[in-house]
């Protein structure tokens, strides 16, 4: 009995898990939904929305390294603090920023162009706002601390001890975490089918010309599309962030969204979700079960051999649109 | 002359009306090279205008001017008495002029109708919380725009495959489901590509058909590139004749017929 109840607490970590992969993935399915391009940035995106919310929050001077390097002055912090709330409206602020110079600089010249030259473009993006993420706030660890609730809900704990005997340690930030998934991906689906910026969208990824014949602006769809994939790179900034610290190891989050796509679909919103969830309880299960027999560390692998059978048979995704091709 | 604010009276006996288009000394260059060699022509309210012309005569550049896709190093465009500055594709899509392409665009990964009601993306004003949310105007909306689709699916006789995705349609629905989707758009003038190559004489025959049925029934103007010259003669109220970049002939399909000029472009007497 014990044993089983332990399992369904790796379990439901699992699932908590699986949502923060979730978080990551969304951002890829929607710069893929509406252009047909994968964006390598956007774990890099995360990190920096991330790094500028820390930074805005402590008034950390931006460019402070490189303005005292060139004018030789002591530059270090405004001295202010700004309160959470109003630093996550002005990072979005920054995102929105953000996607305009992409649109702007990069993929107003690359239209029509074919999808994997976009992908050459999103590389070289990534590593890009690496580099200005780097000189805008520094490469120090930071720790962000927005006020969302962490450590392991008491709650649950008595609650399940009472009901089983058996208290569950769930974290409560990985609550919160699925709390807001869960709006975000409610929003963005309603968005996505039901707008005519959503179909709009859907156009814009299926064909450039066409999309223009019918008077759909490609750079405003573009421009919004980039901007919500910043927002939704925040969101997943701020939950690893606070649960991991804001690193530039947090760019690498985005591999373990790789998988949780070829699972999901890569046009999928609710794919993205099931995916990561499937992702996150595999690992877990997985490490539960199997690990100790194999000597452990499966973690790191399992996912994309989960991925790789998935690609064999089904290689759309559980959700992605049937790829059909006449002949 | 033709005069521009006065209705007309085609060989036909079919009324057009004003001039609602007017290209004058069109000139567009590629690098050196010049595809079209200033041309004037007018487009008539409610008439069937064709642009004809041997392979690389510059027709589809011509379309291409008209709907944006491309702007012209000289030359006005002037649509309903106004002249229209350098502008964007989707702008001139605003504007109401809607096309097909010769290569076929349209939303592979959409259903027939998603693809038939992104025509109407711009008649739809309400705000994207309201359509989000499905509340307010955006459910009135909607379903109008739903039932002016429905009505074009059933005027082309697609109903069959309202749902079915577009990748997988045959070459000739597909075709039909794209002069749908410039429909919807209610377009001022409507532009068609070469809107039968590559079909059977089955084919060719019902799209002449729906051509001809549009234009009647909706009094759509339509200008369109067509290679095949029984069913351009037989459809259109006037032709434009283009070759190598210069237009060598205009007039009713009669008197282009005639043109010594149009006859020797199409038999090959050797340019010199």
């Amino acid at each position: 009995m014990d044993q089983l109840l332990y399992a369904s607490e790796v379990f439901i970590n699992g699932l908590m898990t699986g949502v923060m992969y979730s978080l990551v993935a969304l951002g890829f399915v929607l710069i893929y939904k509406a252009s047909g391009v994968f964006n390598y940035a956007q774990g890099v995106m995360a990190l920096f929305a991330a790094l500028t919310l820390v930074g805005i929050m402590n008034g950390q001077v931006p460019f402070a390294h490189l303005i005292n390097a060139m004018f030789g002055t002591h530059l270090d912090k405004f001295g202010w603090t700004v309160p959470a709330v109003l630093a996550i409206v002005l990072t979005a602020g920054v995102m929105v920023l953000l996607a305009i110079l992409i649109e702007k600089l990069v993929l107003k010249h690359l239209v029509g162009q074919e999808p994997i030259i976009l992908f050459m473009a999103t590389i070289g993006l990534a590593y890009f706002l690496e580099g200005l993420g780097d000189v805008m706030w520094g490469a120090d660890i930071k720790t962000l601390d927005v006020g969302l609730p962490q450590g392991i809900s008491d709650t649950v704990e008595q609650l399940t001890d009472s009901w089983f005997g058996y208290g569950f340690f769930i974290d409560r930030l990985d609550i919160w975490a699925t709390i807001i998934a869960a709006l975000l991906v409610t929003a963005l689906v309603a968005f996505a089918q039901y707008t005519k910026q959503g179909r709009a969208m859907r156009a814009v990824a299926d064909d450039h010309q066409a999309a223009l014949s019918v008077g759909i602006s490609l750079q405003f769809i573009w421009i919004m599309v980039w901007s919500i994939a910043g927002f939704v790179a925040l969101v997943a900034g701020i939950m690893w962030g606070t649960k991991s610290g804001v690193q530039f190891s947090l760019s690498l989050i985005a591999l373990k969204a790789l998988p949780v796509l070829m699972l999901g679909g890569f046009t999928s919103i609710p794919g993205a979700i099931v995916g990561g969830l499937i992702i996150g309880v595999g690992e877990k299960m997985f490490e539960f079960w199997i690990g100790p027999m194999v000597g452990g560390a499966t973690e790191n692998w399992f996912a994309y051999v989960l991925a790789l059978i998935f690609l064999v048979f089904r290689p759309q995704g559980l959700f992605g649109e049937r790829i059909i091709e006449r002949v | 002359m033709l005069d521009a604010a006065e209705n007309q009276t085609t060989a036909d006996g079919r009324q057009i009306g004003p001039v609602v288009m007017d290209l004058k000394n069109i000139t567009l260059r590629f690098g050196g090279v010049e595809a079209i060699k200033n041309i004037s022509f007018d487009i008539r309210e409610g008439e069937i205008r064709a642009i004809i012309g041997p392979n690389g005569a510059g027709k589809s550049s011509m379309l291409n001017v008209i709907s944006g896709f491309y702007v012209p190093q000289e030359g006005e465009v002037w649509f309903k008495g106004y002249r229209r500055g350098p502008m964007r594709p989707y702008q001139v899509a605003r504007l109401g002029i809607a096309r097909t392409f010769q290569n076929i665009a349209l939303f592979d990964g959409m259903s027939v109708l998603d693809n038939i009601m992104t025509g109407r993306l711009n008649k739809m004003k309400a705000g994207f919380l309201s359509q989000a949310l499905w509340w307010g105007r955006a459910e009135a909306e909607e379903i109008a725009n739903r039932a002016q689709v429905e009505k074009i699916i059933d005027f082309l006789e697609i109903q069959n495959i309202r749902k079915t995705p577009v990748g997988r349609l045959p070459y000739g629905l597909k075709k039909r489901v794209e002069l749908a989707r410039a429909l919807a758009a209610e377009p001022q003038i409507l532009l068609l590509d070469e809107p039968m190559a590559g079909m059977n004489v089955e084919e060719k025959e019902d799209m002449s058909r729906f051509i001809l049925d549009v234009n009647d029934e909706f009094g759509t103007t339509t200008v369109l590139i067509e290679h095949d010259m029984g069913v351009v003669m037989d459809l259109s109220d006037r032709v434009v004749v283009m070759d190598y970049g210069r237009k060598i002939g205009d007039g009713t399909p009669d008197e282009v017929r005639n043109n010594q000029e149009v006859i020797d472009a199409y038999l090959g007497v050797a340019h010199d």
